[in-house]
């Protein structure tokens, strides 16, 4: 009986490194005791972490799956299990399990296309997994842009990794755009969804969206006006989970589970599920 | 067929309790019946149904998963899970026994969930014919044969004797056990009974209770539809529907400290409570109304989506009796999409 593996059993994995990246928003790194990668996972999958005591949450991993020593979690601080978290220092063990869910169809649809990520806030932590990716099988894509905004140049996300190193790699174009003018900005300022539509992308391209669902909502409205077609979208969801499988019934949105049917879903397959997430 | 005779039955059940747990119903003696592990002394109550479902057997309301040990920064992981024993659940109707196919396609699809395995491999399953259904019950509409239930014994009980029938290997070795305190027999007063059943099945209200406008697919038709308002309008959100419900397996998994450790547990939850939904981001169902219809539609079309045209719902009543505000399923599909003659 001990031997069945079960899902709902964690593993443990430890914090090798916290790093705080807006105000609210710290990066962790995890291994397992032993040092390795506590599993293998594809872009956009999810990983549920837990402190014993204080309870578990599904995290968007936020390291690409070429990073073979360690996953890492961008986790913005608003509840229980992220306040802990955000308290926690290097060493100290947590829980884990996983991977979770759909991820992008980085090697199929995406192959060979021009990409278009548009992220907004923390919505570039799952992101990130799949345009480190990416950018690591350079040559199996076409161009790549992204869009990323955030409330203000703080609140950008690994602004150091996107200032460094994508906007340095060929054939990588970054926009960034905050939502308020600031003095040490010159970059673009307003809101991601009308960024997108100032941009005005050809139509030639696979769309990656995340962000606040109000942010997702007019971002893909935007999309559509410049003429891309809701399967040419990808996005991915949050909803509460405690199983992670589609069993406790938590994140059921018509006939669809988000922790294992998403989270990733194509915009079109979204417009088949009732209006609830 | 094997018959044994009332008189004999407690000794047949005295018989199985040497060697593994029986439960079966019992009268509580306050009008109420449960399922009760035997000991000399308790009647098999001839009460058509438990007041709860038999799901507690593989899906309890509470089960520990696992324990933590912490100590300092360090965290160990306790698995905690052990062999179940084998048991007997001699009893169970045609409904709940049906309620079990419905568990087992969320609990042991890919990936098992080994807790509610674990318990489903060692329960053998004694099911019961209904011979007098009640108003509230409606499992033909289902598909459901009361007077032939699935298991891996069915039984039918007449004035002055059980009747047994094995439908598996774990039942053959079930009757087995007691097979010196019974007598092979002909189908003869277990087709009588089966008749006599089937006339008033015939004529029981709800029969008639119309399912071929629900089933996978029809999210878009129903879900917009403005009778969800009206229809919840008066629901408490108490979730006494979902605690009765044979086939209600959403959970809740929490952590509790002992002082001595942590363990987590899961229990029963509720799509009908404020909080299933609620998270960091907010809550996708906002209303009692959405969570009255998210009950109703997996019920209705996402879980007959999701497993081959099979609803969520067993016919069993215990919503219709239970609901502090009489409102039901029943009243659902008939305001949805029952029958016109209703």
């Amino acid at each position: 009986m001990t031997n069945t593996p079960d899902t709902l059993i964690p593993v443990v994995g430890v914090i090798t490194d916290v790093r705080l990246d807006t105000p609210d928003i710290k990066t962790f790194r995890v291994v397992t005791p032993d040092g390795k990668k506590a599993f293998d996972h594809r872009p956009g999958q999810c990983a549920m972490l837990s402190i014993p005591g204080v309870g578990e949450a599904m995290f968007s991993i936020t390291s690409s799956p070429t990073n073979t020593e360690y996953m890492e979690f961008s986790i913005k601080k608003c509840g229980c299990v992220t306040e802990w978290l955000h308290a926690a220092e290097a060493g100290q063990q947590i829980t884990i399990r996983g991977p979770y869910g759909n991820p992008f169809p980085v090697d199929d649809v995406f192959a060979g296309k021009n990409l278009l990520f548009i992220a907004g806030g923390v919505g570039l932590a799952p992101l990130r997994s799949v345009i480190n990716y990416c950018r690591h099988y350079r040559d199996r894509y076409g161009d790549i842009d992204i869009v990323y905004g955030s409330r203000s140049k703080a609140d950008l996300l690994d602004y150091r990794e996107i200032i460094e190193e994508w906007s340095n790699d060929a054939g990588v174009k970054v926009h960034l755009t905050i939502d308020n003018a600031q003095p040490d900005w010159d970059g673009h300022v307003g809101f991601v969804p009308n960024y997108v539509k100032e941009l005005g992308f050809d139509t030639n391209k696979t769309a990656v969206l995340c962000g606040p669902p109000i942010m997702i909502k007019f971002t893909l409205e935007g999309l559509i006006a410049l003429g891309f077609d809701k399967t040419q979208v990808y996005t991915t969801l949050e909803l509460r989970m405690k199983c992670g499988v589609g069993k406790c019934g938590r994140c059921n949105v018509g006939a669809k589970y988000v922790c294992k049917d998403g989270p990733v879903f194509r915009c079109d397959e979204l417009e088949e599920l009732p209006n609830e997430y | 067929m094997l018959k044994c005779s009332l008189q004999n039955v407690n000794a047949a059940f005295a018989r199985i309790a040497e060697s593994m747990k029986l439960y079966l119903p019992v009268d509580r003696g306050d009008g109420k019946t449960r399922f009760d592990v035997w000991s000399e002394g308790k009647e098999w109550s001839t009460a058509l149904n438990t007041e709860r479902s038999a799901k507690d057997f593989f899906f309890p309301q509470t089960e520990n998963l696992m324990e933590f040990k912490t100590e300092g920064k360090k965290i160990e992981v306790i698995d905690i899970r052990e062999e179940n024993e084998v048991f007997v659940i001699f009893g169970v109707r045609a409904c709940d026994v049906r309620s079990f196919d419905i568990l087992d396609r969320v609990f042991l699809s890919d990936p098992v969930d080994s807790f509610y395995k674990n318990r489903r491999d060692h329960g053998i399953i004694v099911s019961v014919a209904c011979g007098k259904p009640a108003e509230t019950c409606f499992c033909s509409v289902f598909g459901i044969d009361a007077t032939s239930p699935a298991g891996d014994v069915t039984a039918w009980r007449t004035d002055d004797a059980v009747y047994f029938t094995a439908n598996t290997e774990k039942g053959s070795a079930l009757l087995a056990l007691i097979g010196d305190l019974c007598e092979e027999c002909g189908t003869e007063a277990v087709d009588a009974q089966r008749a006599k059943t089937q006339k008033i099945l015939e004529k029981l209200p709800l029969k008639d209770l119309d399912t071929k406008n629900f089933g996978g697919g029809k999210t878009k038709e129903f879900f917009n539809n403005p009778l969800w308002e009206s229809l919840s309008s008066t629901c408490l959100g108490c979730g006494t529907c979902t605690f009765v419900c044979p086939t209600c397996q959403c959970y809740d998994i929490k952590d509790f400290n002992t002082g001595n450790g942590v363990i987590r547990f899961r229990c029963w939850d509720s799509c009908m409570y404020s909080e299933f939904t609620k998270m960091a981001h907010g809550n996708n169902r906002l209303t009692q109304t959405e969570r009255f219809r998210q009950r109703f539609m997996h019920k209705l079309v996402y879980y007959p989506e999701n497993n081959e045209g099979i609803f969520g719902c067993v016919g069993c009543g215990r919503c219709l009796s239970k609901c502090p505000i009489s409102m039901n399923i029943v009243k659902v599909m008939k305001a949805m999409g029952g029958n016109e003659n209703d």
